[in-house]
């Protein structure tokens, strides 16, 4: 088995274009996936039309000045603002596709909310083309504006809260121009309870004076739950998270496990699916087998040699990651070679059983990218995304195939996850003895 | 009919060979046995049964029934298209199957099998970048490499200029001039009456004759007024008499 070890590794030496290929494709796959996964879509151009007066863009609530200006910047989160002069330039903006929407803030903005009755209303104008793009703005404008009244109201909250306690204790507040002194409910209570206690008892009044001290009291307990009760209307429900399974692993983190697993996964099929329909189609398979070397040697060697190549591969791209790139815990490397070297012997075990039954290079390359491609998307659908019945088709078809454990075993062993290594080492120890078994059955009519 | 050798003097005695592929039956109760340094051509028509023979010989597939009387690794097998890796050099394949072959001493074995195959200049060429003649002297010196007493060739001229077959058969006539026992099967029946010392002729997976090739174009004249006058025709009527 050394001699063809030797002899694989000098053909692959001498086909350098196809190393390069075999390498470069897939680090190259693996890391396009990784960085759309971890850092998701850029940020949408929106273009904003502010037709507020400059000098009516601070206004006055309750006698607390208020800066619209400060509430854009809720509108610009996550969304890059491009200042369009008019109406009509933002239009033309929209329609020329240099912008995803636009949001246009009338002038009468400022005096509607400053009233607190009438409901201010802004202009969203977007292009209706590509029913895609459009769900994708509606969500996006949506957010922002969701974002921007959400500030509003906690506004609103502060100055209601703030004359609910000028009610209870007293103070004073802006009226025309002027600050007005309030008394407070509380103040009057005690100044009632004084003028009470030096009347006759039962004297008409004194019980007048009793039920206005009562209504009082009613209204200084109710007024202090009320800004407990504003609040909870400010945000009606709190979440509070729970995780069931699985665990945290930061997005950048997973993304470093999928591009492994993608990388692993490419290079592992296609190398032993080619090294055996190799043996084929240069006819030597039926030369060999007849008492040079074992059919099952045979599928041990090309396993053995695909899952070496491609750990190497895979190993020294998650080192690179590591010391140049993300935070990964090199400490953790020895795991890494475990979670890799089972992983790449069950997908070497899945090419060589490509190999088998495909039996000609070209066509053992073509399955082994048919199957490796969807099976990875299949295995990247999150649980709960889909229906019942096809989110079960879809965990029997993972299930079935190496590339959900292996992202198991490599998330563990890179993300330092608490979970054991062990049940999906033993799940891919028994995926590769399964296709072993298949390739072994291919070979009966390779010849 | 030409003398058979007997079990105690043949170098390869096959006997009762039978293989079937489902229904249809590829090989049918063929015995035969051929003498050391003996060439025997193996013709027949296409789905004779020709290479299930020479693959049951070889060791690739076991028969159903019957026995060989020597094993696969006693024997060199030459397949019809060169079981040889393209990328490697000769001398490369060369010393990997002698490797494999686990003969004593592999470079002493490569330079013998590079010379006695004229190659030696060529040696360091990869087997791609040769002509189908000297690609199939290779593939015939991986078959010679552990010095086999019988050897097998499964159509070795079937790609081969009239050049290049003149050359083949000098070397294959000269291994079995050293003691190989060679059997090869051929469309070509004037190759077989040329090169061969006997020929078996196969039809629907049956042995229907065993003898040389003078003996064959003598039972088909014996049998018909106007007898054929040459071994093609003599070939061709034989299995037309017998309803092939």
């Amino acid at each position: 088995m050394r001699w063809l070890l030797l002899k694989d590794l000098q053909i692959l030496r001498r086909s350098p274009l196809l190393v390069a290929l075999l390498i470069v494709y897939p680090i190259m796959i693996a890391l396009l996936i990784g960085a759309a996964l971890s850092r998701g879509p850029s940020n949408p151009s929106i273009a904003l039309v502010n037709q507020i007066p400059k000098q009516q863009r601070t206004f006055d609530l309750g006698g607390s000045n208020v800066n619209a200006n400060e509430y854009l910047p809720q509108l610009s989160r996550s969304v890059d603002l491009v200042s369009a002069s008019s109406r009509a330039d933002a239009v033309r903006l929209v329609r020329e596709g240099k912008v995803l929407a636009a949001v246009v803030l009338p002038t009468d903005i400022v005096g509607r909310l400053s009233s607190g009755r009438d409901q201010p209303k802004i202009d969203v104008i977007y292009n209706g083309e590509d029913p895609v793009k459009q769900r994708f703005v509606e969500s996006v404008v949506k957010a922002r504006l969701a974002d921007a009244n959400d500030a509003l109201s906690k506004k609103y909250e502060q100055i209601t809260i703030r004359y609910i306690d000028t009610l209870l204790d007293g103070g004073s507040i802006a009226a025309f121009g002027r600050q007005v002194p309030i008394l407070g409910l509380r103040n009057s209570k005690k100044i009632l309870d004084g003028v009470i206690a030096t009347l006759p008892p039962r004297s008409r009044a004194s019980l007048a004076l009793q039920q206005v001290d009562s209504f009082a009291t009613l209204a200084v307990d109710n007024l202090g739950v009320s800004t407990d009760v504003l609040r909870s209307v400010g945000e009606p429900i709190a979440v509070h998270q729970t995780l069931i399974g699985g665990r945290r692993t930061a997005l950048d983190a997973y993304a470093i496990a999928i591009a492994a697993t993608v990388s692993l996964m490419f290079l592992t099929v296609l190398l032993a699916a080619g090294l055996l329909a190799l043996e084929r189609e240069e006819h030597a398979f039926s030369r060999l087998v007849r008492g040079l070397v074992s059919r099952l040697g045979l599928l041990a060697e090309k396993i053995g040699l695909a899952a070496l190549c491609s750990v190497a591969v895979t190993l020294l791209l998650l080192l690179v990651l590591g010391i140049f790139f993300v935070d990964l815990d090199l400490s953790r490397a020895p795991q890494w070679v475990v979670a890799l070297g089972v992983g790449g012997i069950a997908f070497a075990a899945l090419g060589v059983a490509i190999g088998g039954l495909a039996r000609e290079v070209r066509a053992a390359s073509l399955l082994a990218f048919l199957l490796s491609l969807p099976i990875a998307f299949l295995a990247l659908v999150p649980s709960g995304a889909v229906s019942g019945w096809l989110s079960d088709a879809i965990r029997v078809v993972c299930a079935a195939f190496p590339f959900k454990p292996t992202l198991q075993a490599l998330d563990i062993a890179v993300n330092a996850a608490p979970t054991s290594l062990g049940p999906p080492l033993l799940h891919l120890a028994a995926l590769a003895a399964a296709y072993t078994l298949i390739a072994r059955l291919a070979l009966r009519r390779f010849a | 009919m030409a003398p058979v050798a007997t079990e105690e003097e043949a170098a390869l005695a096959v006997a009762g060979l039978t293989k079937a592929y489902g229904e249809r039956v590829a090989l049918r109760d063929v015995s035969f046995a051929a003498a050391a340094g003996e060439l025997v051509a193996v013709i027949g028509p296409n789905g004779a049964g020709k290479t299930t023979m020479l693959s049951i010989l070889a060791g690739i597939q076991p028969p159903d029934a019957g026995s060989v009387s020597r094993a696969p690794r006693e024997i060199g097998w030459v397949p019809q298209q060169a079981g040889v890796y393209s990328k490697l050099s000769v001398a490369e394949n060369l010393r990997l199957f002698a490797r494999l072959e686990k003969v004593r001493d592999p470079n002493a074995v490569v330079a013998e099998m590079l010379e006695q195959t004229g190659l030696e200049d060529r040696a360091n060429d990869e087997v791609g970048r040769l002509s189908g003649g000297n690609r199939q002297r290779v593939n015939i010196a991986v078959g010679l490499l552990a010095a086999p007493p019988v050897l097998l060739l499964d159509e070795p001229s079937a790609s081969l200029d009239p050049r290049q077959r003149e050359r083949l058969w000098s070397f294959v006539s000269a291994a079995a001039a050293r003691g190989t026992t060679v059997v090869f099967s051929t469309h070509d029946v004037q190759e077989a009456e040329r090169y061969a010392d006997r020929v078996l002729v196969l039809a629907d997976g049956e042995l229907l004759f065993s003898g040389t090739a003078a003996e064959l174009e003598a039972t088909v004249s014996a049998e018909a007024q106007n007898g054929p006058r040459d071994f093609e025709s003599a070939f061709v009527r034989f299995l037309h008499e017998r309803g092939h």
